[in-house]
């Protein structure tokens, strides 16, 4: 933080100055590629402004990279609509997807609404149950199948059809942990998606980032967005050390803003995303 | 998006013909890639630096083997130096002389610890070993259920004297020194051979779960303590080891997800950073998806550079 100030408060950028931009952003995760781009961006703003300070123009022209004018809500109707709508969380191993669920049950309930956890993981390990202990946490049902290896597809259908039988506001499906380069596994997800859209078309797709995830988090969003038609990532981890930048790649190239941040393990640790917040975080700035 | 580093090397290369020896000129163009090759793969800022750094002094007055241009001659030396650093101090699993071998799993929510836990088991069971799973994470929800199911897939017996945090009881009770305490106790009283610790996972920042996971050390006087890192992790990769090689001063590494397609590049940040050598690789979800960690694999993996390292291993 220190570091970066100094070096603004300098007249012109040397090359070294440069070069610790650079690696500020680098070390952020915000990947090779995009960073050139921001520092591109900061080069020619500093040639047509000489006389504003740098330190806001990069501030700026990331702010400006997220874009804070992005719509960040969950797309639901009131609460006491009864439309079950379905919110389906997807994402590679281990980033976050079950706790995620929890955490926004945990605020649709809050706002008054009716919520149904539907356990599309049949795969892991005790995946049914820990969904099933987050339901009871925050006090919602959790349809789920006994049978390890079940269908996903037939528990979420089930789910789905549970959601609209009893006029719930909210579906909330969980799903496995599937790397992105795994054809059948993606293929399972597309038919837990198609199967859902039957009963009623999910109003959000979110894809769950884990912010210590480096290049290949782009690579992650790509394929989910290819698959599962991706309305919003949820961040994860911010609570540690990491910094979350690639999701400024992910967000240019796929045009899907980041909704929610996880900041840590328990029920309320959910946040909306902010920008700013983000961007200070990310420069290592004192907010 | 990103021309893989093959691609790029050859443009590189052009006009370039190799006699005598390397010269700054030669080594420039073709290092400025390897850096942005190794930025891509993750390899942490601090790490490229240095290595590029080593590899620039090594390059410099090299002898050009007749067979290679000169920017195949510092690729080449790029791979033998990513490879013996990797594998530099590579070794097997250490077992206990006396009593049985414990080894403990320590390392981030989600990176893949009790997956692993089930994979070692098996692994080692299947070497005539009779281990016991210890289920110490009474944090994560149902993680307790989720090692019974992965020793019972494993045909292990899973030691878990306290549930954990389940739907019967939302609330974290237990004490996971003590269960680790009470596990070697049991471990001796019914003469397992090795003795696997399944822990929570943990933040490098969290002061009190590291403590735990020290206590935890301390309780078990572990043979081994792994540090289980995703491949995918970014340039967090050199904070994360260094909080938990400080924090339960963990004697080798295990990588995970390697069955994805992420370059992999914390495997050298990591080894790098703490010199702890990289013992194993998880490459799926399954019991067996496991394997010794191969150096020379995961050199051309984190390059990327597949085509120019056939053509250099025929020259
Ligand atoms: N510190 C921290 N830990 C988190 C956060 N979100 C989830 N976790 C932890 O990360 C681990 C994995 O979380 P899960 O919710 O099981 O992840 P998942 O994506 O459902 O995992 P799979 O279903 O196995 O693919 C657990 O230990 C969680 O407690 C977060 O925001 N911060
Ligand atoms: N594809 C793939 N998935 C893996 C691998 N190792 C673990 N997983 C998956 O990653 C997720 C997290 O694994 P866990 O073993 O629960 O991770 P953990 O470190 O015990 O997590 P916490 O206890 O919550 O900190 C699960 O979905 C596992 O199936 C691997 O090598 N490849
Ligand atoms: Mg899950
Ligand atoms: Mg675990």
């Amino acid at each position: 933080g220190a570091s970066l100030l100094a070096i603004f408060s300098k007249d012109s950028l040397s090359q070294d100055d440069w070069d610790e931009l650079e690696e500020t952003l680098l070390l952020a995760d915000v990947g090779a590629a995009a960073t050139d781009d921001i520092l591109a961006g900061l080069r020619t703003r500093l040639r047509d402004e000489p006389d504003s300070d740098p330190r806001a123009i990069l501030r700026a022209v990331l702010i400006e990279t997220i874009d804070p004018a992005l719509d960040r809500s969950l797309a639901l109707g009131e609460p006491g609509g009864g439309a079950h709508e379905p919110i389906i969380v997807v994402g590679v191993n281990g980033v976050g997807k079950t706790t995620t669920v929890g955490k926004i049950a945990r605020v649709l309930v809050a706002e008054g609404r009716t919520v149904v956890l539907g356990a599309a993981d049949t795969f892991r390990a005790a995946a049914a149950d820990q969904l099933e202990t987050w339901g009871a946490r925050v006090g919602v049902e959790t349809v789920r199948s006994d049978r390890d290896g079940a269908d996903p597809a037939s528990v979420a259908f089930e789910a789905a059809d549970r959601a609209r039988a009893e006029g719930t506001d909210v579906l909330l499906i969980d799903t496995a942990g599937r790397l992105q380069n795994k054809a059948g596994l993606m293929d399972e997800l597309g038919k837990i998606i198609r199967v859902v859209s039957k009963v009623a078309e999910p109003v959000e797709v979110l894809l769950v980032l884990d912010a210590t995830t480096g290049q290949n988090g782009l690579a992650q969003a790509r394929v989910f967005a290819e698959v599962a038609n991706v309305t919003g990532i949820v961040l994860t981890k911010l609570d540690g050390t990491a910094k979350g930048g690639i999701v400024i790649a992910v967000q240019r190239e796929l045009g899907v803003p980041v909704k929610l941040i996880g900041l840590g393990e328990g029920a309320d640790d959910l946040a909306p995303f902010d920008t700013e917040q983000f961007v200070d975080g990310l420069l290592g700035a004192q907010a | 998006m990103f021309a893989n580093l093959s691609d790029r090397l050859t443009s590189t290369f052009k006009g370039l013909r190799g006699k005598g020896r390397l010269t700054e000129a030669d080594i420039d163009g073709t290092i400025r890639e390897i850096r942005r090759a190794l930025l891509d793969a993750d390899v942490a800022v601090p790490v490229v630096r240095t290595f590029t750094g080593n590899i620039r002094e090594r390059a410099l007055g090299a002898e050009v083997s007749g067979a290679l241009n000169p920017g195949e001659q510092v690729v080449k030396i790029v791979n033998e130096e990513l490879i013996s650093i990797l594998g530099g101090e590579s070794r097997p699993l250490r077992h206990a002389k006396t009593g049985p071998t414990v080894i403990m799993l320590a390392g981030l929510q989600g990176a893949g610890k009790t997956t692993l836990a089930g994979k070692l088991a098996h692994h080692l069971k299947g070497q005539g070993q009779t281990p016991l799973l210890v289920a110490a994470d009474l944090q994560r929800p149902n993680a307790v259920n989720q090692l019974q199911v992965v020793g019972e897939r494993a045909g292990v017996p899973v030691f878990a004297p306290e549930p954990g945090v389940t739907r019967e009881g939302e609330r974290q009770r237990g004490n996971p020194v003590k269960v680790a305490k009470k596990a070697m106790k049991e471990a001796e009283q019914r003469q397992h051979s090795v003795v696997i610790v399944d822990t929570a996972g943990r933040l490098g920042v969290d002061a009190e779960l590291m403590k735990q996971a020290a206590d935890i050390r301390k309780a078990v006087e572990p043979d081994e303590v792994l540090f289980v890192i995703d491949s995918m992790i970014g340039q967090d990769a050199v904070a994360t080891a260094t909080a938990f090689q400080e924090g339960v001063d963990f004697t080798g590494v295990v990588l995970t997800k390697l069955d994805g397609d992420t370059r992999g590049g914390a495997a050298l940040s990591v080894r790098e950073v703490t010199g702890r050598p990289i013992l194993f690789a998880s490459t799926g979800e399954k019991l067996d998806d496991f394997e010794v960690f191969h150096p020379d694999r995961m050199a051309g993996r984190i390059l990327d550079m597949g085509d120019i390292l056939t053509l250099i291993e025929q020259a």
